[in-house]
């Protein structure tokens, strides 16, 4: 494992800087993580850290409207924002002597962003657009059944988009609120990746971010998912072409003891996961267990899971999509079977090694990008620390046969899992 | 701006160039900045070549090549490449069939050994060309609920219509491909995958002599029988008329729009200014021009931009937007609006300035990985552009005019003349 390179510091307002040098191409790439995602969303409000994501590209006194977007691009560089269930990232990628711009925005946007009462109108309808196309996809409507099923308490069980009735209730001051409680150097990480002489920028950041008042402590989420202790499931049915199914099982949060155990079982059950971001991903998911229980006995075209770390209790998925003339039942069925043989034997030392040498690749295929590097960095971070980057292989290897079998049996319960059909009516496909 | 030399660290002094005994062309480019290696390459083998019946052979040859060699069943491919986290992939294109993948270095041997028994071994088992036949017909099947899809597929068979290998859907129809036998796919690979005028660009963690040396062995003995027959298909025209396709979907919330006409192809004279006019109507900022009118200022979609497919052959310039059903019309007349301003208009000082800044000053960010620097690469070759092209490229792109943008946008899009495809919860009145 690469040793830790990654110089780490604190401004007095709380603001978290980790910069890392990396000098294999003339780029930076500069990003600002915020603590705050739809996992910060109150009944009646979700949506919202998206919608104000959506509103840190309307510009500040300083950067008007557009000009961020053009200044950077201008600058030879790329950028772009988004928001998940537990932070909402920004970042610039440039090249190397244009790292400034990026700094100047992020600490100008910090606490300066105007949010004009006619822009947040028109933003409103653009996000209603957006979760528009999404709701054009079977998937993304058996998904946000499914999760707002497995959680009664939590807030993850709303999609970062917001239910729609929020979308066209939130109001300007309740953005403005939301952008004030949890905007600032208090609950944000500012990650650098690339170029840079790391003394020169420190300077920098000092003088840009310093000046910027702490506030106070954003109120704490409090709610916690209770056990499930029964099956809970959701068809779908709905006009369509194809059959779909979902499935998802309470995990603990990414802190937990068993978080790299449960990686290892998704590796061995669906492949280890690319860890880059936007293309150029290296799947590995066709001699894994699910796609020889589903694809290549032809009862699914498409299948896998997913594990994904979160601050709280999230979920471990699965889906597939059923493949013509095969049915709902059989896929489920299938994809039983795999998890109770993961449960009832012991995974081979092959199958371990392949997974880590697998998760060895994916991690040397993420090192060719800086923003794939500052991505990891932050979103770890946001998570649990930056400094898993520099253990994640060793602690990959620790893993045994015994571990994966436990975290299978522990939390791939039936008692524990959720389950979506959808069930598609083509007779209602309308065609003009 | 940044000296442009100092950063195009890719030219002539760094591609190194062989030539298989066989004739095929192999590029490569050393890059040690991660222990990873990347193959691209493509054959003369397209959609272009499926005959109208048989739509989709192409697609399915590709999809069908990696289920099994002589001597390696798709199972055991699959699980050589992914134990060591490694991928190997063909895709068939329009012109070209695609091959290549990615692994670690040290298994770089490996990579290669599976990707020429691919290419040159198919065995074209019964039983793994009905499990792919199954996957495209229910992809196929899902298309029929994808208004985005539909959209585009739509697009593209009103614009070209189904006599020109352009206006067909690549992976075929629902019809087309149950009617595909085993024959039709082996004879397709007969005909097309040929090593004539094939190329490979290696970029990565490796040597040149020693990727040279395996590429030689795994691949220059390939001598299939016969020549490769050219591929000479019509050149797209521009519409004289107007053509318009609605399929109403009541079950879905958005309606998208695709709409647009015959562009330019790559080796066009016009070709640049035609790039930084699209740049400019559909991309730069969030969006360009369309970004700020349709999205910004009415509101009316959470994604409106423009795309200029020129290649080899003259491919579609089109704009795309998804809206809510009620706005569809004020969308279109927004969308032709921009058209119009491109051709009637010359851009701004500050639009062209931007162009120019963006497209010379995020050259970098496009070559900094292997993948990115492995296509720059492939394009260079196809299009001939040179060795030199990245070093060339910023004077490239500070020579394009107001003028020629103009020029190209008279030339090539038209707020009368187009195709317009409609698909959501929408009827025509």
């Amino acid at each position: 494992m690469p040793n830790n390179d990654t110089a780490e510091f604190q401004l007095n307002n709380g603001l978290k800087v980790l910069l890392k040098p990396v000098r294999s191409a003339p780029i930076v790439s500069n990003w600002i993580w915020y603590r705050v995602g739809s996992r910060n969303e109150l009944p009646g409000k979700t949506g919202i850290s998206h919608w104000v994501e959506h509103m840190m590209f309307k510009g500040t006194p300083t950067f008007p409207k557009g000009s961020i977007m053009r200044l950077v691009n201008k600058n030879g560089g790329l950028l772009n924002g988004f928001t998940s269930y537990d932070y909402t990232a920004y970042f610039e990628t440039l090249p190397a002597d244009r790292l400034d711009l990026g700094l100047r925005i992020e600490a100008d946007r910090m606490g300066n962003s105007v949010f004009d009462p006619d822009e947040v109108e028109s933003e409103r309808s653009v996000i209603i657009s957006e979760r528009e196309g999404s709701e054009n996809s079977p998937n993304f409507l058996l998904r946000e059944e499914l999760m707002s099923l497995a959680f009664r308490a939590h807030p993850y069980g709303h999609q970062v988009i917001g239910w729609k009735e929020d979308l066209r209730r939130i109001t300007h001051d309740d953005l403005w609120d939301h952008y004030k409680t949890y905007y600032g150097p208090h609950n944000a990480v500012l990650v650098i990746v690339g170029d840079i002489d790391p003394a020169a920028t420190r300077a920098r950041i000092q003088e840009l971010f310093a000046p910027i008042p702490a506030g106070p402590a954003p109120p704490p989420v409090t709610a916690t998912e209770p056990a499930q202790t029964g099956e809970r499931r959701v068809v779908l049915r709905q006009p369509g072409t194809a059959q779909y199914f979902q499935a998802a099982f309470h995990v603990p949060h990414a802190r937990h003891a068993d978080h790299f155990s449960l990686m290892v079982l998704n590796a061995v059950l669906a492949g280890a996961s690319p860890m880059t971001f936007g293309g150029g991903s290296t799947p590995t998911h066709r001699s894994a267990r699910l796609y020889k229980a589903l694809v290549e006995s032809e009862l699914a075209t498409r299948c896998g899971c997913s594990y994904s770390p979160n601050i709280d209790a999230g979920l471990f998925n699965f889906y597939a999509t059923v493949r013509e003339g095969r049915s709902l039942e059989e896929v489920e069925r299938a994809m039983w079977d795999e998890i109770l043989r993961i449960q009832d034997e012991l995974v081979s030392e092959e199958e371990l090694g392949k997974a880590q040498k697998q998760a060895k690749a994916q991690f040397a295929y993420a090192l060719e990008s800086v923003t794939n590097q500052a991505l990891w960095l932050g979103s770890m971070e946001m998570v649990d620390s930056y400094a898993r980057f520099y253990t994640f292989l060793d602690d990959l290897t620790s893993v045994s046969a015994a571990d994966v079998q436990r975290v299978a049996q522990t939390y791939l319960a039936e008692t524990n899992r959720n389950v979506g059909w959808f069930v598609p009516r083509t007779e209602e496909v309308a065609h003009g | 701006m940044a000296d442009q030399t100092s950063v195009a660290p890719i030219g002539p002094h760094t591609i190194q160039h062989f030539t298989l005994s066989n004739g095929i062309k192999l590029m490569l480019q050393e890059n040690h900045i991660s222990p990873s290696v990347v193959v691209r390459g493509h054959l003369w083998a397209g959609a272009v070549n499926d005959q109208l019946e048989k739509g989709g052979v192409g697609h399915f040859t590709a999809s069908a090549v990696k289920r099994g060699t002589t001597t390696l069943s798709f199972q055991q491919i699959n699980e050589l490449t992914e134990s060591v986290g490694a991928n190997v992939f063909v895709s068939g294109g329009r012109h070209l069939t695609s091959f290549g993948g990615k692994s670690l270095a040290e298994d770089f041997g490996l990579l290669v050994n599976v990707l020429s028994d691919v290419l040159l071994n198919p065995a074209f088992p019964h039983k793994e060309i009905e499990k792919v036949r199954g996957q495209i017909l229910t992809g196929l099947r899902e298309l029929e609920n994808d208004t985005r899809g539909l959209a585009s597929r739509e697009f593209r068979q009103l614009l070209y219509t189904l006599e020109h290998p352009y206006g067909r859907p690549g992976s075929g129809t629902l019809e087309s491909v149950p009617g595909i036998q085993r024959d039709d796919i082996e004879t397709f690979y007969q005909a097309h995958y040929h090593p004539k005028d094939a190329t490979i660009v290696v970029v990565g963690d490796v040597q040149a002599k020693r990727v040279y040396d395996m590429l030689e062995n795994a691949l220059g003995n390939w001598q299939p029988a016969g020549s490769a027959p050219a591929s000479i298909i019509p050149e797209a025209q521009s519409l004289t008329e107007q053509r318009r396709y609605v399929r109403t979907m009541t079950n879905k919330t958005q309606a998208d729009i695709v709409l647009g006409t015959v562009g330019p192809d790559r080796a066009a004279e016009e070709y640049y200014a035609a790039r930084m006019g699209d740049m400019i109507l559909g991309h730069l900022g969030l969006m360009g021009r369309l970004g700020e009118t349709v999205r910004d200022q009415q509101g009316l979609a959470y994604y409106a931009y423009s795309g200029l497919e020129a290649g080899l052959g003259r491919g579609p310039w089109s704009v795309r937007a998804g809206v809510n059903p009620a706005n569809v019309e004020q969308a279109i007349e927004s969308i032709l609006a921009e058209i119009a301003r491109l051709r009637d208009e010359p851009v701004t000082d500050q639009e062209l300035e931007d162009g120019k800044d963006y497209l010379t000053g995020s050259l970098p960010l496009r070559l900094e990985t292997n993948e990115g620097i492995a296509g720059t690469l492939l394009d260079m070759h196809l299009y001939q552009l040179g060795d030199d092209y990245i070093i060339r490229y910023p004077d490239l792109m500070r020579a394009i005019t107001k003028e020629q943008i103009q020029a190209a946008a008279q030339k090539y899009l038209d707020p009368e003349n187009y195709a317009l495809a409609i698909v959501g919860p929408y009827r025509d009145e």
